[in-house]
């Protein structure tokens, strides 16, 4: 939980009015892995303005991406948020699916930032 | 310590109303209805109940009906007082900042031609009187406006108002959250009023409706005669009983409560205000029930300061949409005029007979904190 000092990407989702507002900031760097230098998330904390299932699922999220490659963390779903979170009311779902957002943002405008060729 | 500062939802029952229960829950067990001592027991029960319920009012006992809920005697109230002027009236009027139960029961009118408007309120939650004056003719069937709001506490003139309808239609106040206000209905001048038990330390599954006498009511459900007509089922004896046993307590040293109780109130207000930045009170400052303070914390969403109040053992409750089944925020402060973001940071706190001045220093010791940890978790917008 928190802030991420110049992040090399972050992502804000939501908004006041609906009551839940995510921001999720990324340290990514770069793993030797034997045969290639993998781009993997060294650190990543979240900010969140919301009710207890928006703060949980923001937490969950940064726990499930935290070391990860940028593929892996793709794939987390929210259904992987919900799980780790031992399940979610129905009314609540939303929040995980926010929470997801977030960080898929955060990659999509890392990846914006370092595009190739 | 536990504290329990959400009375506005429901309460605990009085040790007294309980043991005025128990033999209705135990060997007097007759049906009401039946020609039997076991049934005459029961029966004579309500009548002695019934009259005590009416002499706490200022009623007659003829002139109260029991139903099987609060909700259920709103219903009754609006359905069945306006289902017998169809085609006589054609109109009703209700407030932005009814309960649920005050504003759903209308849609059971509209496929009958009746439309409904809401009164406005100012910001304060006082219903807007001008447009009651303007808008009240011998074509509305029914006034219904709530005495106390429940969500931030603001009382409603009532006997002004009543006095404005002057006749013109039928009125209705559902008194559930006005338990610590007069409830005297000649005062009042009201053609109906709910009660509700479970707010002043009765059993909850039973409302009282007041109907003065001459009120065209008509049953809105079918299946005997209990209740003069009104209302058929075999009467929930126990909580009858408990229902005028808890009455009578809420009304024997009334004053001396109330007192005791805006003594609290204010302590819990400043005491949030003055430690805790971009708080604000909602509801009137000086026309408020003594038990309900609401506030709007700026920088946190309402479950989760519940859920952290939870978490230390304290009760309470607020109108942010992530605590609505509908994920809508709270009718009432929107109507007030708040903005949904703002209506997100809302945290009612409501007092009753056992709360203490320990309790309320030890909510303000917690609280802080609470605010401070959910505002450093938050982005800065």
């Amino acid at each position: 939980m928190g802030e991420i000092k110049r992040p090399d990407a972050y992502a804000q989702v939501g908004n006041p009015v609906c009551g839940d507002v995510i921001k999720i900031y990324l340290r990514i760097e770069e793993k030797d892995n034997k045969k290639k230098a993998e781009k993997y998330i060294k650190d990543i904390k979240f900010q969140t303005l919301g009710c207890a299932a928006a703060i949980a699922t923001s937490s969950v999220t940064t726990k499930l991406a935290k070391g990860k490659s940028l593929a892996e963390a793709r794939k987390i779903s929210k259904t992987d948020v919900a799980q780790f979170l031992g399940g979610l009311p129905k009314v609540k779902l939303h929040c995980s699916m926010l929470a997801v957002e977030a960080l898929s943002e955060a990659l999509d405008n890392y990846e914006k930032k370092h595009k190739q060729g | 310590m536990k504290v329990y500062f959400d009375n506005a939802a429901s309460t605990k029952i009085d040790s007294q109303v309980l043991e005025a229960m128990m033999p209705y829950l135990t060997n007097k067990y007759g049906n009401a209805s039946s020609l039997h001592s076991w049934g005459q027991e029961a029966s004579q029960a309500i009548s002695k109940a019934r009259k005590k319920i009416a002499s706490l009012i200022n009623a007659s006992p003829k002139e109260i009906i029991f139903t099987g809920s609060p909700t259920e005697a709103v219903n009754l109230a609006i359905v069945g007082s306006v289902m017998p002027q169809m085609g006589q009236k054609n109109k009703c009027l209700t407030t932005s900042i009814e309960h649920h139960a005050g504003l759903d029961p209308f849609d059971h009118l509209a496929p009958h031609s009746f439309k409904t408007n809401t009164i406005p309120v100012d910001n304060k939650g006082v219903v807007d009187l001008s447009f009651l004056k303007k808008n009240i003719n011998n074509k509305i069937a029914l006034v219904n406006i709530m005495y106390v709001n429940n969500e931030v506490g603001t009382i409603q003139p009532i006997a002004e108002i009543a006095k404005l309808i002057a006749g013109q239609a039928i009125f209705h106040t559902d008194a559930a959250a006005a338990k610590y206000c007069d409830l005297n209905v000649k005062t009042l001048k009201v053609d109906l009023m709910t009660l509700a038990p479970h707010k002043f330390y009765g059993p909850k599954g039973i409302g009282i409706l007041y109907v003065k006498r001459g009120t065209k009511l008509k049953a809105i459900i079918k299946g005997g005669k209990h209740e003069f007509g009104l209302r058929p089922g075999t009467e929930n004896v126990a909580y009858i009983v408990g229902a005028a046993k808890a009455l009578e307590l809420l009304q024997k040293d009334k004053q001396k409560e109330i007192a005791r109780l805006k003594k609290l109130q204010n302590s819990l207000v400043k005491g949030v205000l003055s430690k805790v930045k971009g708080s604000r009170l909602t509801g009137h400052p000086k026309k408020r029930c003594p038990d309900v303070a609401s506030f709007l914390i700026k920088g946190v969403e309402g479950e989760a300061i519940l859920l952290r109040l939870d978490a230390k053992n304290i009760a309470s409750s607020s109108g942010s949409a992530c605590t609505a089944g509908d994920l809508m925020p709270s009718h009432v402060l929107r109507a007030m005029g708040y903005k949904p973001e703002e209506a997100h940071g809302s945290l009612r706190l409501s007092l009753g007979k056992y709360n203490s001045q320990k309790e309320v220093n030890y909510f303000l010791n917690v609280f802080p904190k609470i605010v401070n940890d959910l505002r450093r978790m938050a982005p800065k917008l």
